[in-house]
């Protein structure tokens, strides 16, 4: 080490215009919510950034019925093109404005400033735009010559892309009609309120988008309104099983986007120091709460020696720590819980007899923080192979032929993404195609675009986000 | 010399390209609409739903890789031999449905059209439902629809033939494998269409076909881990919402059916074929 030294460059958290309380957004206005307030955290240095009012189970009515209203008064019946230009606005304003998102992301959520400015904001921008384009160009996306909008759309998000994954849910739900109600996660709820700014700024008919802040109580009472015609959910697994059962015989339509254990597939013919970029960007990106992470990293076994040795060189550059330095690479983790998730997978790990090898690089004393950690002599059968950690940790396991590559990734009951890494282009397609997985990134990770769609094979949930495929979800077909 | 006695059929069940009795041994008899036996018809068990999804699961690896080209011809091969038992059908038909033959043959004369509908769709669902999509950035980046894998099917109740081939036949078509469990009192066509499927060319296991009780079998399906999707168009209404319960343990796909038998002579759309298949979105760098 000692190559680059870098001199601090924070970002100033004045950008965020924080302010000290906020509160829930339903039908066009900022409401007192009736529930419990809660206290918002920096996960980078455990101080209060905020006190936010949160919903209770009657607002969570109050707020449907407002969706309602607005989608039986307005939204529905007006003409998709007019729909567009508030989307454009939408869009707009969050590129205006998105110094301030990106900083505030980071406060609240603890990812790099240059993850969330470079990433997360443009590309929540991005779904504003792409889906605006769709609201009056529907009858074209292969669902019959008038495809109709569902409803009102319940929809919870989880909280490692919290305005990004906002994006991910109410746009499309509004280019295609549909009037929202959304629960952010109680992590992070700041970018979603200061996303109801931008509505009003839009002027957005009241009601067409509400935003409740509140733990998961609030996003079951949501899911489980009688009068929410269609529930988005992203999270984990086990949430999304207990959503499906939770609403099963109903007439809800459901679409999940839950967890993973992506499988970074690399062969002895990969470009190395581009795989190891491939790599780190997999696991360590957004301090690998990430659901679609490249965890599971298979290296074919004749390289795997020299590749592990690169990749711990690499990591070990890593610069973990201040959030809204714009030289940080590994932010913090979201919050205590998780913290104490990952250090009992991690624990498991050494305990199963995986070899552990954890990155030197300095931790802050206060803050959640996990340093980067990379687990070789992994077995299948081991948790940190099965389950998902959601955390800075990589599992690294060998495989000698194709097939046994493709065995041993396909073998989790998990399928939302997979890497190939190989400079072999029929490798990669056959490869691609045994892969059981509903993202294939070949030579690259971690890409998306609100052109392409997202979402999984099996116990990663059902349903696409993106694309014309991802519009399905959003109407009566 | 009296009247010649005909030679009575034992029906049994198609498993894995292979025609079983049941594990269990139970037998149920099937009479037609006016309460005259017709034969006993195996009873399935809860064992032979295993059996039989994992012939489905076996099959799925060689029926989903192969071309559509070549599922598109399995299927009209298919149809062939379908059309070969027309005259059968038409008896089936007519006294498990208790209408007149004019009407049966009809409703058997759609469901061979309906068969060679969605076998021209293997080689085409590709071009409609895939992508080439156009992203911001130096990658090239395509969607294309994959099969889900393992689908049990609760057959129609009512719709003896057209109403299991309209919700067997997109199964196929996608690529994935099927268990269906037929209608529990109208069972024959859904026999006589096993030893079509056996004498075909459908590799063993891509269609397996239980005779037995929805209300009995459905639970299994839908908690069974290897089952991908569950069409419950065959269950009770009120059944459902449980089956859907049982189905959230595995994230399995469940469709959203009608709480009436729909109208099975309408025209299909692929809104079926969509359900049963999977976006897969393939990213690459472009660079030289």
């Amino acid at each position: 080490m000692g190559i680059f030294e870098y001199a601090p460059a924070p970002e100033s958290r004045d950008l965020a215009n924080l302010k000290s309380h906020y509160r829930p957004f339903v039908n066009g206005e900022f409401v007192d919510g009736s529930g419990e307030p809660l206290k918002t955290i920096n996960p980078a240095t455990e101080e209060v950034l905020a006190e936010v009012g949160t919903a209770s189970v009657s607002d969570v009515d109050t707020a449907v019925k407002a969706a309602r209203k607005a989608y039986n008064g307005v939204w529905s019946k007006m003409p998709g093109s007019e729909r567009a230009k508030y989307l454009f606005r939408v869009a707009r304003l969050i590129q205006e404005r998105s110094r301030e998102l990106a900083v505030l992301e980071s406060l609240d959520n603890g990812k790099p400033i240059k993850e969330s400015r470079d990433s997360d904001v443009p590309t929540a921008a991005a779904h504003f735009f792409y889906h605006a384009g769709w609201a009056d160009k529907l009858g074209y996306a292969g669902y019959g010559p008038n495809p109709k909008p569902l409803g009102v759309a319940g929809q919870v998000i989880p909280w490692n892309f919290p305005l990004l994954m906002l994006a991910w849910k109410i746009a499309p739900a509004l280019a295609t009609g549909n009037t929202v109600v959304l629960k952010p996660a109680e992590t992070t709820p700041l970018t979603a309120l200061v996303f109801a700014e931008i509505c009003q700024q839009a002027e957005l008919p009241p009601g067409v988008v509400n935003i409740l802040p509140g733990a998961g109580d609030i996003g079951a009472a949501l899911v489980g309104h009688g009068d929410v015609n269609k529930v988005a959910f992203t999270g984990s697994t086990e949430v999304g099983k207990a959503i499906q059962r939770q609403i099963a015989g109903t007439a809800k339509k459901l679409t999940l986007e839950l967890g993973g254990k992506a499988a970074n597939v690399v062969f002895d013919d990969a470009p190395l120091d581009q795989a190891v970029e491939g790599i780190v960007n997999g696991i360590f990106f957004n301090q690998g709460h990430v659901c679609c992470a490249g965890s599971r990293l298979l290296v074919q076994e004749s390289i795997a020696e020299e590749l592990l040795e690169k990749l711990r060189y690499r990591v070990s550059t890593l610069r973990l720590g201040d959030p809204l330095d714009k030289n940080t690479d590994i932010g913090a983790i979201n919050s205590a819980e998780q913290l104490a998730k990952i250090k009992g997978l991690v624990e498991s790990g050494d305990a199963e007899g995986a070899q552990r090898w954890t990155s030197p690089c300095p931790v802050p004393e206060r803050g959640f923080f996990f340093a980067p950690t990379v687990f070789s002599d992994v077995q299948q059968s081991m948790r940190i192979a099965r389950e998902e950690i959601f955390g800075p940790v990589l599992s690294v396991l060998t495989f000698r032929t194709p097939d046994e590559a493709v065995t041993k990734a396909n073998n989790t009951p998990y399928g939302l993404s997979a890497g190939i890494w190989t400079e072999k282009g029929s490798r990669i397609l056959w490869m691609a195609n045994q892969l059981r997985a509903g993202v294939v990134w070949a030579n690259t990770f971690n890409r998306f675009d609100p052109a392409a769609p997202f979402g999984g094979y099996q116990e990663s949930g059902f349903g696409r986000e993106g694309g014309r495929t991802g519009l399905e979800a959003y109407l009566d077909v | 010399m009296s009247d010649r006695i005909s030679v009575a059929k034992t029906y049994k069940l198609y498993i894995g390209g292979k025609f079983p009795r049941s594990e269990s041994g139970r037998v149920y008899p099937v009479t037609d609409t006016k309460g005259k036996f017709l034969a006993n018809a195996s009873h399935a068990s809860r064992k032979d739903v295993r059996d039989a999804v994992s012939a489905a699961r076996k099959a799925f690896g060689g029926w989903s890789a192969a071309t559509a080209y070549n599922r598109g011809q399995v299927l009209y091969r298919v149809a062939e031999m379908l059309e070969g038992r027309r005259e059968q059908f038409v008896a089936e038909v007519s006294a498990s449905e208790g209408v007149a033959a004019k009407k049966a043959q009809s409703l058997v004369d759609a469901s061979i059209d309906r068969w060679v509908w969605y076998a021209g769709w293997t080689d085409k669902i590709a071009t409609v439902l895939g992508a080439a999509n156009p992203v911001a950035g130096p990658y090239f980046s395509f969607t294309v629809p994959e099969p889900t894998g393992v689908v049990g099917v609760l057959a129609p109740q009512e719709s003896s033939l057209l109403g299991l081939v309209s919700v067997l036949a997109p199964v196929l078509a996608t690529g994935s494998t099927a268990v269906v469990v037929s209608s529990a009192d109208r069972p024959l066509p859904a026999i006589t269409l096993s030893e079509v499927l056996a004498t075909s060319d459908l590799p063993g296991g891509v269609a397996n076909i239980l005779t037995g009780r929805a209300s009995e079998l459905g639970s299994w399906l839908a908690s069974h881990g290897d089952v991908n999707a569950l069409d419950p168009t065959g269950a009770e209404p009120s059944a459902r919402a449980d089956l859907a319960r049982e189905a959230a343990g595995t994230v399995k796909r469940v469709l959203t059916v009608p709480d009436t038998e729909p109208d099975w002579t309408a025209d299909a759309d692929i809104s079926r074929l969509r359900r049963y298949l999977e976006a897969k979105t393939v990213w690459h760098p472009l660079g030289v």
